[in-house]
Formats: structure tokens, C-alpha cells, sequence
């Protein structure tokens, strides 16, 4: 396309012929941004899914049970760890801290937190939990790690959570004579309850896809005991184990391995797509 | 319950509150002193100088060589690769949702990128591994099909949601008063964007940069898998063709196999300092460089 500007200006295109030119770019960018990517993932679902057996999904020896069972184990102790620590931390930076310089301290340590890479909270753990602590490479160790990466994540979720709590109803709180706590406890947590659980259900679905921290602090393959009997027993995860199989086993069909990969992404999304359901549902019951 | 109990109890409740807001901070400094703790005894066995411009990095021989160049630069070539794909195509892709995209199409594309962020980079690793690195070895005519060219191509879309969502925001932020007199002078919609938008948006960009940067730098797994972890130094344009190891990937891979206290770990523990002390520079700096802008807008 020619701007009639060109005419006269050869080596230069019209305003009209650069904005069309530039526009067709900012599409084909994003395409390029997510075509790719969409196409490898569908690609993985569909060869993994055609691998899919219910044999391979439930079978403790060969199969990914334990995998799925560790996982989801890691993944509920990551919450109970982190959701208390993160809400109160919320909680404190929206309804009690003063503006000033502790609280912008706070906040310039929750954005290095979400900053630290995960194999150095992995090395964190090791130190800390693993040998300091004496919990060993387990199953708690791995959930405290995981938790730590999870916080500054609950934090800006449960904080965004109080920060849509309208004004009004905690100045009406207050004018009937109640205490701040009385009106944390009793008008903001259950108004932002929704958000919260949202953004404490997709925090954790990060923590349910890491590797790196649980390298080190928890996963294992299992060859002799598949399931944990207690916290302090390592587990396996499915990150590890697609990590495992893609890297270092021997004698692992390409089949098992694309299978292991489309159940982890398969078992992300659904986390994710339990807190999309989650907030409808609960926002749909409150009406302010 | 009468009042002095629960005024008591809610002194304690919200002394509990306080301890527990000042937790991040008590964290990241935790985190600092453990990293030094358990990477200072490195200097019983190197020096400062080996360590920074050693290029062998052989920690089991004896006596250990721990020179981190090669690493430092295998995570220098990888992370620069990812920005020079992933800042362009994801501001590009930014501009383009907020100014440029039909209202259906946005609205279609900004969840899309918020599940590209849900993936697991273990997936990512993955189908770099199986399916990219082999497909470009192919294409490329390489001899092997794991190099550093690949763990940016896959660390570049890993960062992208990041890099695409605060550019938006950034670029969101810009006064609709700046876009009407630019176009009220008779600019077209692409010199507002070009001209005026972006440059008005650029500090929230650079964040989005800077914090893309600390991304892909400390991203473990997907570099583990497809960067081949040869630990030599790259050279030039062709290293982005050839094997690689970053610092990351070492700790990783080395980690489970290391003793308590041997100078490997120790080692292993300092190249986790170096890391920490990266991205805690990146994100302090895209932190006050947000901050100062919100504050001259205003």
C-alpha cells in the first residue's frame, strides 16, 4: 500500500502507508507472542493425550499416582503455610500500617521476594529447613520452601482482595463503635474473602508446576516406597518426575513422557480454572 | 467476654498482624544471611579473583577449580538473547492490546497471556528438549540440538506475559489528554503511539525490562534442559549456536550430588549469592525507576 505522499518523497512512505505498515506489525507481534506457543502446547496435548491410559494415571508402580498424589500433598501444606502468613501480612499493609517508611520497605521486600530466582529459594530451603531445622529432604521442607515463594504472591492478591472492599463499610463498622479488629474481622475479611481464596488458589497454582525449589528440599523417585506416610517423608511431584523422565531415565517410551507433560499443564490449568470458578461464584452470592 | 480481656486479646491479634507484615522483610534478609553464610567459606579454598575471572569451572577436581566466567557468561549470553526477542515482540504485543486491538480481541488476548504465565517452565524445558531444540538443529544445520540460542527463544516467551502486562500498564497509564492533542495536531494513530505514547510510557517499560531481565536470569529449568550445560565460554555470535551452562542450570544440576560442606557446596552456595544479589539489583532499580515516574506524572 502506497500513501500518495510517496509520490513526490520516493525513498519515504506516507503517514497513512507507515501507520498501515506499522499496524500489520503490531498484529503479526501478537501473533507471534502466542501462535507459537499455543501451537507446541497443543502439539503436547494432543500426543500425551493419546497416551493417556487410566492404567497409567492410577498405577503406583510404573504409573504417576504417586507423582499426582505428591503434588497435590505439597501443594495443600504450601497453602495452609502460606495463606495465614500472607492474609495477616495483607491485612496489616492494607487496614493497619501508616504511610511512611517502613511500609514502602515492606512493599520494596515483597517485590524482591517475587524476584528471587526458585533455585535460589531452593537453596534457601536446603539450608534452612533441610539441614538446619534437621527436617531432612521431605515433604514439609518442600512445602515450607514452596510457601516462601508463594508469599509475595498471596500478599499482592489478598492485598488487592481488602483494597476492593468498599470504604463505606468499614467507616459504617466503625460509627457503630467497633473496633478496628472488630471491623477486619467481621465486615473486610468476609467481603474480600472471594478475592482472597482466587488469588491464594493461583498462587499455589505456581507452586504446583515449580521444580527447582523441591529439587533439593523434597521430590525423589520413588522405588520402594511410592506414597509419604508422614510430613517428613520425601515425595515424588510430577514437575520432578516429567524433569526425570525427560532427562535422565533410560528405557522411557516418548509416549510416557508426553503423557507426564499434558498432566501437569492439564492439572495447572484446572487449579487455575477452580479459582476463575471460585471468584464467579462467590462474587455472584455478594452484591454491594 | 468483658472489654479488658478483649481489648487484650486484640492488642496481641494485632501485634500478630504487625510481626506478620514485617515478615517479607525478615525474609529477604534471612535469605541473604543464609546465601553468605554458607558462601563465604568458599574463600578457605579460591579467591575473589578466581572466582571472578577463572575460566575453568572443574569443582570436583583436586585441588577445585571454581572459575564462574564461563557460567556468568553462559547466563549473560542466554538472558540478553531472551531480552533482545522477548522486550521488543512483548512491548509490540503491549501497544497492540491497548491501542491498536478490537474490544473482542483484547479481551481474548489478555487471559490468553495470562495462561501463557501459568505453564510450568519444567513444561517449557520440555518441549524445548522434544521438540524446538531438535526442529531447529534441523533448520539451523547444528551438530547438536541443545544450545544457548534455544534457552533464550524459550526463557524470551517465558517472560513475555511479564514483559506484555506491566508494558500495558505502563503504557495504559499515559494520559488520554497526551493521545487527544497529539491526534487534535493532526498526528495519525501510529505517530501517537510511536511518538508520543511510548516515550511517555518508556520508564514503565524499562521496569518491565529490568524485571524481565531478573526473570529469565534466574530461571532454572528450562535452561537446565535445552542449553546443552557444557560450562566453556562463549564467544561471539556464534556462541548463541553452541552449548552453554548458567549459573542457575549449575546449581541445579550440581546441588543434589554435592556433600554438606565440601567446597563445592560452598561454591554452588556462592554462584546463589551472585543470583540473589542480580535480581535483587534488577528489581530494587525497576522498583525505584516506577516510583519516581508515578510521582513526576502526578
Amino acid at each position: 500500500m502506497k500513501g500518495t505522499q510517496s509520490m513526490h518523497r520516493p525513498q519515504k512512505l506516507g503517514p497513512r502507508a507507515t501507520q498501515a505498515a506499522a499496524f500489520a506489525a503490531l498484529w503479526a507481534a501478537a501473533a507471534l507472542v502466542l501462535l507459537p506457543v499455543a501451537a507446541i502446547l497443543g502439539v503436547m496435548f494432543v500426543r500425551g493425550g493419546r497416551a493417556i491410559s487410566w492404567e497409567m494415571l492410577s498405577s503406583a508402580e510404573d504409573g504417576l499416582l504417586p507423582a499426582i498424589v505428591g503434588t497435590v500433598t505439597l501443594v495443600a501444606l504450601t497453602a495452609v503455610i502460606a495463606a495465614p502468613l500472607g492474609i495477616a501480612a495483607a491485612v496489616y499493609l492494607r487496614e493497619y500500617a501508616p504511610r511512611g517508611p517502613l511500609v514502602r520497605l515492606i512493599r520494596l521486600a515483597i517485590v524482591n521476594l517475587a524476584g528471587v530466582p526458585s533455585v535460589v529459594y531452593g537453596l534457601f530451603g536446603l539450608a534452612v529447613f533441610v539441614t538446619l531445622l534437621g527436617f531432612g529432604r521431605c515433604l514439609l521442607a518442600g512445602a515450607c520452601t514452596l510457601a516462601l515463594l508463594a508469599l509475595p504472591l498471596v500478599i499482592t492478591a489478598s492485598e488487592e482482595a481488602l483494597r476492593q472492599v468498599p470504604e463505606r463499610l468499614r467507616a459504617a463498622s466503625f460509627a457503630l463503635g467497633a473496633t478496628r479488629w472488630q471491623t477486619v474481622r467481621r465486615i473486610v475479611l468476609p467481603n474480600a474473602l472471594p478475592g482472597i481464596i482466587t488469588g491464594l488458589i493461583l498462587s499455589v497454582g505456581r507452586a504446583a508446576g515449580e521444580t527447582a525449589p523441591i529439587l533439593f528440599t523434597a521430590a525423589f523417585i520413588a522405588l520402594t516406597k511410592p506414597f509419604p506416610s508422614s510430613v517428613l517423608d520425601p515425595i515424588e511431584a510430577l514437575p520432578f518426575r516429567l524433569y526425570y523422565m525427560a532427562t535422565e531415565a533410560h528405557g522411557i517410551t516418548e509416549d510416557a513422557k508426553w503423557a507426564t507433560a499434558a498432566v501437569l499443564v492439564g492439572l495447572v490449568l484446572t487449579i487455575n480454572l477452580v479459582a476463575v470458578i471460585t471468584r464467579a461464584r462467590l462474587r455472584g452470592a455478594r452484591r454491594w | 467476654m468483658n472489654t479488658g480481656a478483649r481489648r487484650v486479646r486484640e492488642w496481641l491479634i494485632e501485634r500478630a498482624i504487625q510481626a506478620a507484615g514485617a515478615m517479607a522483610i525478615v525474609f529477604v534478609l534471612a535469605i541473604f544471611a543464609f546465601l553468605l553464610r554458607d558462601a563465604l567459606p568458599v574463600f578457605r579454598e579460591t579467591t575473589v579473583r578466581e572466582l571472578a575471572a577463572g575460566r575453568t569451572w572443574l569443582p570436583t577436581a583436586e585441588p577445585p577449580k571454581l572459575g564462574l566466567l564461563p557460567l556468568l557468561l553462559g547466563s549473560l549470553y542466554v538472558t540478553i538473547g531472551a531480552l533482545l526477542i522477548s522486550v521488543p515482540l512483548g512491548v509490540a504485543c503491549a501497544a497492540f492490546i491497548s491501542e491498536v486491538a478490537p474490544r473482542w480481541m483484547r479481551e481474548t488476548l489478555k487471559p490468553a497471556v495470562e495462561v501463557l504465565a501459568t505453564i510450568p517452565s519444567v513444561v517449557f524445558g520440555f518441549l524445548g528438549l522434544l521438540l524446538v531444540g531438535p526442529w531447529l538443529a534441523e533448520l539451523l544445520d547444528l551438530d547438536v540440538p541443545l544450545f544457548a540460542g534455544l534457552g533464550s527463544l524459550m526463557l524470551a516467551f517465558m517472560a513475555m506475559p511479564m514483559i506484555v502486562s506491566l508494558s500495558e500498564d505502563a503504557i495504559r497509564a499515559v494520559p488520554m489528554t497526551l493521545r487527544e492533542n497529539s491526534l487534535a495536531l493532526g498526528a495519525t494513530q501510529w505517530q501517537t503511539i510511536w511518538r508520543v505514547v511510548l516515550p511517555a510510557g518508556r520508564s514503565g517499560i524499562i521496569a518491565a525490562a529490568l524485571l524481565g531481565m531478573g526473570r529469565a536470569i534466574g530461571e532454572t529449568m528450562t535452561v537446565l534442559m535445552v542449553t546443552g550445560n557444557a560450562a566453556v565460554i562463549p564467544l561471539g555470535l556464534q556462541g548463541f549456536l553452541r552449548p552453554v551452562r548458567t549459573m542457575t542450570a549449575t546449581i541445579a544440576a550440581e546441588m543434589g550430588e554435592t556433600a554438606y560442606n565440601t567446597p563445592h557446596y560452598h561454591a554452588l552456595f556462592a554462584i546463589g549469592l551472585l543470583l540473589f544479589i542480580i535480581t535483587f539489583a534488577a528489581n530494587t532499580i525497576a522498583d525505584v525507576v516506577v516510583r519516581r515516574s508515578s510521582r513526576t506524572s502526578r
